[in-house]
């Protein structure tokens, strides 16, 4: 009995230093900040009770929507590109090749460098008058393409002037295809690694079956890889999602000052709740942007795993 | 059975290039001067390479002070991990108490609540303690990563009881069992989620951004991300900067690839 309570109060006070800075800087900060949620909370303290009357103004707000928008597009552009590029790079380097270590670090690059350095390099090489990217399109006579500075909609510009799209429906700007641009680049090694594991930890002996059973390449990908790598897609697909949501130093460093533009094209929800809460104070309203996209990330995850996770076949 | 690997290697060294372009452009423009910056169509190589302008942004930066604040902030944020990550593990492994599954269930659940969430209260707190623009704000609320302690205990679960009876029957305490027994056998473990943290806390942006406003505290990347702002047109002194900040890192990539490499590919096979 005497034993049974000192292993838990040992247990107790070796958790206390993880539990004291959690509870702090965790927990403490999650209740304050519902309670804040349901306040017009503003930088001097003057507050006022309005109950939901922030998640109200916020779902009738039409930056939020629009913030929303640009990173529902951002998601949609960047996540199925990243998934099936470094699946097929995996694949390429999953042959016996040489100089397997070789690709893999410069694939794995981009992943290591901090986001800040990387966006100022692109921005640089995004610039429309004498960027790289332009210069390398030029062989391709393409020219004049303003990058970080276009507002204008993919789907209008491929629907052409004559017809106007509503704003919902213009697509995303070539300003926020810039920033996925990037994404794609810096996000590929990382999934790349992640799936050529997935790819090793397959044992060799179902791909000796299907070559005695005259199975081909794509049957081969199709019955046997894709099923068996399955858990490591589902896992790219949602920490590839998780980032997608954070984005946030590109936008402040290449679409500004003020960041965000062209026309808020580039301004993402994370990119919204910063602007709110540390630029105009309102700290109230920034708390309730932070739940209801909490909330949408939440949902999110729930429809993928109800959709995917059935498909899901683990080992 | 063993094709020409040639189209493999061409789609993969196309690849590659498209990969490293960036950082060699950085590195050119970095060495050119403002005017053959500017050309266009561009060079691909300085000229005559300027060194000059690495030191001129020693002047214009306090690149050193960034650099310290950032190794400073680093290394005592993986201390902190280290030693919160480690002891948690150890209760949450080894120590029965009541509540024990519902704690950690709660750590789990932490994990998962996005960084705007609590973001604001955490500064006003760090407001409160009059801890905003100081190094305790940049490392306190980070000396405690769930996911080390997530890994770690998973880790000690499966080390063999007898161990743990052989060390009791020789007369260890708790802290001897985990300093003597445990802590070897974790190198692992503790390797990954040295690199994990290493990597996160080096390139952390938004945290800092906030918490910080003066020159004295700022690290590394938030220096860079102001001096972006001021220099849209000196490219040569920027991309000498940006040079200079991506460096460490990568040379800490050659320096430990294999560990960083594995250690991510181990994270996506546990599920």
């Amino acid at each position: 009995m005497y034993r049974r309570r000192r292993e838990a109060w040992s247990g107790i006070a070796w958790l206390l230093p993880a539990l004291i800075i959690l509870i702090g800087f965790r927990v403490i900060p999650i209740i304050l900040s519902v309670r804040m949620s349901l306040y017009d909370w503003g930088m001097a303290g003057a507050r006022a009770f309005v109950g939901l009357g922030n998640y109200a103004a916020v779902l009738r707000d039409p930056v939020f929507w629009q913030s929303l928008a640009n990173t529902g597009w951002y998601v949609l552009f960047e996540v199925p590109t990243i998934l099936f590029v470094s699946l097929f790079v995996a694949i390429l380097l999953n042959q016996k090749i040489r100089g397997l270590g070789v690709y893999r670090t410069i694939y794995y690059l981009p992943v290591v460098t901090s986001i800040v350095a990387v966006s100022v390099v692109w921005r640089w090489i995004l610039q429309p008058d004498r960027g790289l990217m332009n210069y390398i399109l030029s062989w391709f006579h393409i020219s004049g393409v303003r990058w970080l500075q276009d507002p204008r909609g993919l789907f209008q510009l491929i629907a052409g002037p004559s017809v106007q799209l509503p704003s919902g429906l213009r697509g995303p700007s070539i300003a926020l295809l810039s920033l996925v641009l990037m994404g794609i680049w810096k996000g590929i090694g990382y999934s790349t690694i992640i799936f050529l594991a997935g790819l090793q930890n397959i044992d060799k002996s179902y791909y000796e079956a299907a070559r005695i059973d005259g199975a081909g390449r794509w049957a081969t990908f199709r019955k046997i890889t894709w099923p068996l790598i399955s858990p490591t897609t589902y896992y790219v697909l949602i920490m590839s999602c998780i980032s997608a949501f954070e984005t946030f130093a590109q936008v402040w460093i290449m679409t500004g000052p003020p960041a965000g533009g062209p026309l808020s094209t580039t301004k993402v929800v994370m990119y919204y709740f910063y602007e709110t809460s540390f630029e105009l104070w309102r700290l109230g309203y920034g708390a309730a942007i932070a739940f209801i996209a909490f909330a949408i990330i939440l949902a999110l995850t729930i429809l993928q795993r109800l959709f995917l996770e059935r498909r899901v076949q683990y080992g | 059975m063993r094709t020409s690997n040639f189209p493999i290697h061409l789609l993969l060294i196309i690849g590659g290039i498209a990969m490293v372009l960036p950082f060699f452009w950085m590195l050119s423009t970095s060495l050119k001067t403002p005017l053959e910056a500017l050309r266009f169509p561009p060079t691909s190589w300085p000229s005559s390479m300027q060194f000059s302008n690495y030191t001129e942004v020693f002047r214009q930066i306090p690149l050193w002070r960034y650099f310290a604040n950032t190794v400073l902030v680093t290394a005592l944020s993986l201390f902190g991990v280290l030693a919160t990550g480690v002891m948690a593990a150890y209760a949450f492994a080894r120590f029965r108490f009541p509540g024990r599954e519902v704690l950690f269930m709660g750590f789990l659940a932490l994990m998962m609540i996005p960084l705007p969430v609590y973001l604001v209260p955490s500064y006003i707190i760090l407001f409160k303690l009059g801890w905003i623009d100081t190094y305790a704000a940049m490392i306190v609320p980070w000396t405690v990563n769930i996911f080390a302690i997530f890994l770690l205990r998973q880790h000690i679960r499966q080390l063999p009881n007898d161990l743990f009876d052989a060390a009791r029957i020789d007369g260890c305490s708790n802290w001897t069992t985990l300093r003597k027994v445990v802590l070897p056998l974790c190198k692992a473990p503790l390797v990954t989620i040295a690199v994990f943290n290493v990597i996160a806390s080096w390139n952390s942006f938004f945290w800092p951004l906030i918490v910080t406003n003066s020159d004295k505290i700022r690290p590394l990347q938030v220096g860079l991300a102001y001096f972006s702002r001021e220099q849209t047109t000196n490219y040569t002194l920027l991309m000498a900067a940006t040079t200079l900040a991506v460096i460490p890192l990568i040379l800490l990539f050659f320096a430990a690839q294999r560990q960083i490499i594995q250690s991510q590919a181990r994270s996506g096979l546990k599920e």
